[in-house]
Order: structure tokens, then sequence, then C-alpha cells
């Protein structure tokens, strides 16, 4: 069996439509809840689940994520246990499944045991946010063989030269940082996005992700027309922290998701 | 014996310890700084500017104190006292922000961002700013604000804007991820002086080489002095700026011992201290491979210290390089001990030392007792105490 990402690109390349990246802490309000947000994303129109690993000092994130992180680790959550959640959540759904988390985490629980483990209870990527490929090059033991693809950040400060270096060692997809600053919604969407979607482009055939403060329909069709997804994460992690003690959480996540998954596949792109 | 002062690589390693563990956002601004301070290192101008500012407005050379009265009466090694504490602004901490606010000015940054833990490292870069005619801008934790508020005080009358961080534990890690996250988000106009040897290469090794001057004056200092070179270099660790600012010149003259004391806070049990090589683990926080307090899920411990400039749950990626070569060795003081300490010093000496300085002063008051009358100790006084003086009368006169 293909990893599930390249499986939803290729789906999705041959529709000529971007996907729909959802964010969210995993453990938020608590492991149960992940195990029933997930699979309602993906029927709300979610292509793809980034999967929020917590750490106490998410030092790339907003307070909307902070925040999210610590009812998480207050809740509960562990790397063991998101794992188990993740190997839950794989009877019920194939959608694909990306952790996004710092390293201290993975370092603790064995680079390499973490790889197996992960894959083994059906993840599909890993973003590791402090982990540059400048490290993975000079300690040989962050490089595995793992099948779980490497998806990398590019922000807006990455000089162009540096570019190739970054999308070189990646997998899956790169995910292309819309804002300078940490994550959370923003008013606008910038300016120069497809310059630089189109500079990333000339160096990789991976799909390009687009990400850190898109929050509504608009610029969701904004960001479509030029990417090959749209991740939005802080504007549904803010609905979790507002309705995390409502019985019907899942159904508001739904309904809250669905229009904005809907936007994304309304643009044609790269037609 | 292999050379110690060769390190870090090019790509910021201590051996197995530092490097460049943070975000892509902020990459191309620390390469940017790595090669910049490259450049400026080598630059005789920007050399001698530094020298004259810390001359003329910091007040170096900081004299070296034989404290004949404290020596006679622990009966041990003769005990001299590195005054960094008479330095402008009290603490060590300005020779780092003298440093770097130049650096700033040398690549066109407007805007100055900082973190503090016991508020001396915030007070330097206030004070640096004002002189520059920058925009400053320092993060505290909460916690540290109240346990720190001349401090505070100063860094506002000084025109800093000082913002409180209400996360976590509210001390200085919390002020740190704050400050990267400003920096995250203005790094095209803002330069972070960071204010220990901790953190994303290139700051273990920039900070380092600007609290150099330590040592080398030490040294200096001692040869002239006593015609030798001192048997014990003591100093207290908590990123372990002024502990390496001290050690590193020392460091190929294979007599010449190391101590390093760390915060041994209510005792070495879970979130009652900050002493890393007392329970830590390898790990990774803040940019740097390190000794951290961390739990096996890999989530960062709560820690405690009297001291809020030791309060912190990574050690500098050097100091665990040079104690895993068997160079320096590493103690730590409990509260009580520090506040003891505190007094000590004050009553013998006349001097009243900050809380930080104090772990270092309780290990002399341990160590100088057993050493010889004709061995020489020489402890890092690295900042004074005036900033204390509410919370120690808080906890030893009530």
């Amino acid at each position: 069996m293909g990893n599930r990402i390249d499986q939803t690109f290729e789906k999705l390349r041959a529709s000529k439509q971007a996907a729909m990246i959802a964010y969210i802490a995993a453990g938020d309000p608590s492991l149960d809840a992940t195990e029933a947000i997930v699979p309602a994303l993906e029927r709300a129109g979610v292509d793809l689940v980034e999967l929020g690993l917590p750490f106490s000092d998410p030092l790339a994130d907003g307070i909307v994520n902070q925040l999210a992180a610590a009812r998480a680790l207050e809740a509960g959550a562990t790397t063991v246990k998101v794992l188990e959640c993740v190997r839950a959540i794989r009877k019920k759904s194939q959608v694909p499944i990306v952790l996004y988390t710092y390293l201290n985490p993975i370092y603790r629980y064995g680079f390499e045991r973490f790889m197996k483990d992960a894959e083994a209870s059906g993840v599909d990527g890993l973003l590791i946010l402090d982990l540059p490929p400048d490290e993975v090059d000079s300690n040989p033991d962050f490089a595995t063989d793992s099948s779980l693809k490497r998806i990398r950040l590019i922000a807006p400060t990455t000089p162009e030269s540096r570019i190739t270096k970054l999308t070189a060692g990646a997998s899956g997809f790169i995910y292309y940082v819309s804002r300078e600053g940490v994550t959370g919604e923003r008013a606008d969407v910038a300016e120069t996005l497809s310059e630089r979607v189109a500079a990333i482009r000339a160096t990789t055939s991976l799909p390009i992700a687009v990400g850190f403060g898109i929050s509504t329909p608009e610029q969701v069709k904004q960001v479509a027309a030029v990417s090959d997804a749209v991740v939005v994460g802080s504007a549904i992690v803010k609905r979790i922290a507002e309705w995390g003690a409502e019985p019907d959480l899942v159904d508001r996540l739904s309904a809250f998701v669905a229009p904005i998954a809907a936007a994304t596949k309304s643009t044609l792109h790269r037609a | 014996m292999t050379d110690l002062q060769k390190l870090p690589d090019q790509h910021g390693h201590f051996g197995p310890y530092g490097g460049m563990f943070v975000p892509e956002t902020l990459m191309d601004a620390l390469n940017t700084l790595t090669e910049e301070y490259a450049k400026a290192r080598e630059d005789k101008t920007f050399q001698e500017e530094l020298a004259a500012t810390l001359k003329d407005f910091a007040g170096r050379p900081t004299p070296l104190y034989f404290a004949e009265r404290l020596t006679r009466e622990l009966g041990g090694a003769k005990i001299y006292f590195k005054r960094e504490d008479l330095l402008h602004t009290g603490a060590h901490k300005i020779n780092n922000a003298l440093g770097q606010i130049i650096l700033a000015k040398r690549m066109g940054k407007k805007r100055i961002i900082a973190e503090t833990g016991a508020g001396q490292h915030g007070v330097a870069t206030a004070t640096v700013c004002a002189r520059a005619g920058m925009e400053c801008v320092i993060y505290m934790g909460a916690v540290d604000m109240e346990r720190q508020a001349l401090n505070v005080a100063r860094m506002r009358f000084l025109g800093a804007k000082v913002v409180g961080v209400t996360a976590g534990q509210a001390t200085l890690k919390e002020a740190i991820n704050e400050a990267m996250r400003d920096w995250v988000t203005n790094v095209r106009t803002t330069h972070y002086i960071l204010g220990s040897a901790l953190g994303s290469h290139p700051y273990p090794m920039i900070v380092r080489d600007f609290h150099r001057v330590i040592g080398e004056e030490a040294r200096r200092q001692v040869l002239e002095r006593e015609g030798r070179l001192p048997d014990l270099l003591v100093a207290c660790v908590g990123g372990g700026s002024n502990a390496i600012g001290l050690f590193w010149p020392f460091l190929n003259d294979e007599n010449v011992k190391m101590i390093g004391v760390e915060a041994g806070g209510r005792g070495i049990r879970l979130g009652e201290h900050a002493a890393r090589f007392e329970g830590g683990k390898l790990g990774v926080l803040q940019g740097t491979r390190t000794y951290l307090l961390t739990d096996d899920d890999g989530q960062i411990q709560l820690t405690h210290s009297v001291s809020a400039g030791l309060d912190y749950a990574a050690i500098g990626p050097e100091h665990a390089y040079l104690r895993d070569q068997g160079r320096i060795d590493y103690a730590f003081a409990t509260d009580d001990e520090a506040l003891s300490a505190f007094q000590h010093l004050s009553q013998t000496e006349g001097i009243i030392p900050a809380l930080e300085t104090a772990h270092a002063v309780a290990h002399v008051l341990k160590a100088a007792p057993t050493m010889n009358p004709d061995q020489i100790l020489v402890a890092n006084l690295s900042g004074r105490g005036d900033k204390d003086v509410a919370q120690a009368a808080s906890i030893l006169l009530k």
C-alpha cells in the first residue's frame, strides 16, 4: 500500500483541486474527543489532518495553540497515548495524518523507536518544527529510513538559495508559512504568496501547502488558487477551546469546517 | 590534551551538544548573525569600539579583590573575588549587552528584544538601548517581575517596555519562549539580545566571547598578584554566562580546577530545584541540545530556585560538553545555603552579593576550608545584591 499522503494528493491533482488540511492539538480537550473529531473532520471535507503532539514549550506557536497544548497535557496526553489514539482513529478513518511537534518529546522517546511506532500506529508523516535539515545533515541519528513522510517548513524569510536545501530532503508535501510570525489567525493573506510558491515550485515536484493564519473561506479561495493545499489551524483550535465542554462539539466543528473545506474545492487550480 | 578552546564547530556543536534546533523562520536570522559576528570578530574597529565602551561606560577592568577576612575565617585557600558586581548596572551582563548592541547597529537593526530572569540582563539591555537610542522590549516572567520589582522599575526608567509573561511557571524559560515568538514575527527589523550562553548557535559562542574578558582579566590579575595561576575557580551557573566567561581563558591550564554551582533549590526533588546535572537528561530546548530537566515524555519539568537568574531548566551546551570532558565539575547550593552565604559575605567582607552569586559564595564557604593556605581560589562575584534586598529581607529578617 502506498502512503496515504501521496495517494490523496494524486487524487486531488487529477481533479485539479486543492487539499484542505486541518490542524488540531491531539488530546484537546481529551484524546477521546480527538478520536471522534478526526473522522468527523474527514466527513466534513478535510483531506489531511495535522495532529499536534503536545509539547510544554511550543515556541513557534501563538497563544491559541499554546493553550491547546497546555489543555492536552493537563488532560493527560502523552506521546504513547497520542499514538494509541491514532491507532484507534485508523479503525474508523483512513484520512492521512501528519504529526506536528517539537523535537524534545521525540528525542526522549527515542528517534528511531518513535518513527517505527508512529508508522505502526498509522501515522503518515511528521513535521518537527525545531529540526531543520542542517541538524539532520550533521546528526545521522535524525535521518532514518522510515517510510514516514518528512514534511518541511519554508518561511517568508527563507532565502531562495536555501529553498533547494529544504525541498531536497522533504517528502509528502512542503509547508509554506504564509506570514512571518507564530501560528494564529490573521486579517489578510500575504500578497507575495504566488511569487514565493512559484519559487518553491521551481525546486520540487512535491505538493505545496500554505498555512499560518488562514481562517475564512475567502482566504482559503485565494490560497487554493495558487497552492496545492490550504492549512487551517488556529481557527479550528479556537473553536475547540470555545466549545470543548459542549456535548455537540463534534457537530459544531463539522459545521464550522465544512464551508472552509468546500471553498478549497470551489477553485480549480493550476488549470 | 585536546584544545578545548577550538569549539564550537561551524555548525555550532560542542561535541554532541549545542546546534541550531529552531523553526525555519529563524534560520536566516541566525545564519546572518553568525556571518556578521564572524566579520565583526576580525574587525579592528569593532573590537576597539567594544573595548573603549567596556572601559569608559561599563567600568572595566574590574578589580580582583583579596577577601582577607573571609580567608582568615575559613582557614584554607586564599580567596579572591572577581568584582563583576562593580560594573555599571551591577552585574557581568553588561559585557554581552554592549557587545551585542554594537553588533545590532552594524546589522542595521532598529529594535531590540531580550528576555530576563533576575532582571540584570534586562537592565543591561535597556541601558545599552537607551545609550544607542534604540527601541527596547524586555520579556520577563510574571513571577520574576514580582520578586525582582526593583529591576522592573529600572528597566522602565531606562525607557524599555517590560512585557510580563504569564504562561507556564512564568519565569525565565517562558520569557525566552515569548522573546523567540516576538523575534519570529519581527525578525527583519529586530535583533534578539539573548542574555546567557544558551539557545541556538551562534548565541552560546557570542555570549561566551563577550564574557571572556572576565577570565582574561582575572588570569592576568592573579598572575600579577601571586605570580601563579589559581588552583580553583568557582562560579554560579544558570545558563552559564558568567561561569564560561571566567573559566574559558583557563581551559587549557591543566592545573586550574573549575566548579560551576547550580541551584539546588529546596533540595534535589522533582520540581524543587534547577540543578540540571542532578537528575537532568539529554534533550533539546529553545534551540540547543543539552542537559535539561525533562520528564520521560519530553515535557519540560518545573524548576525552583530562590534566585530568578538560576531558575531555568537547561544548561548552556558548552558546560555540558566540558563536564563530559571532565574539565569542569559541577556542584549545587540550596536556597538555604545561598541565603546564608548572602548574609555571610555581607557581614564578613561588606559585599552584598546577588542571590545568584550567593550560590557561588556558598560553594566557596564549603571548598576553601578543605584547601591549603598556599592554594588560591578565585570566585566570580557576578552581580551585586541590591535587587535582592527586598526578597532576602522578607525571608531572613522576618
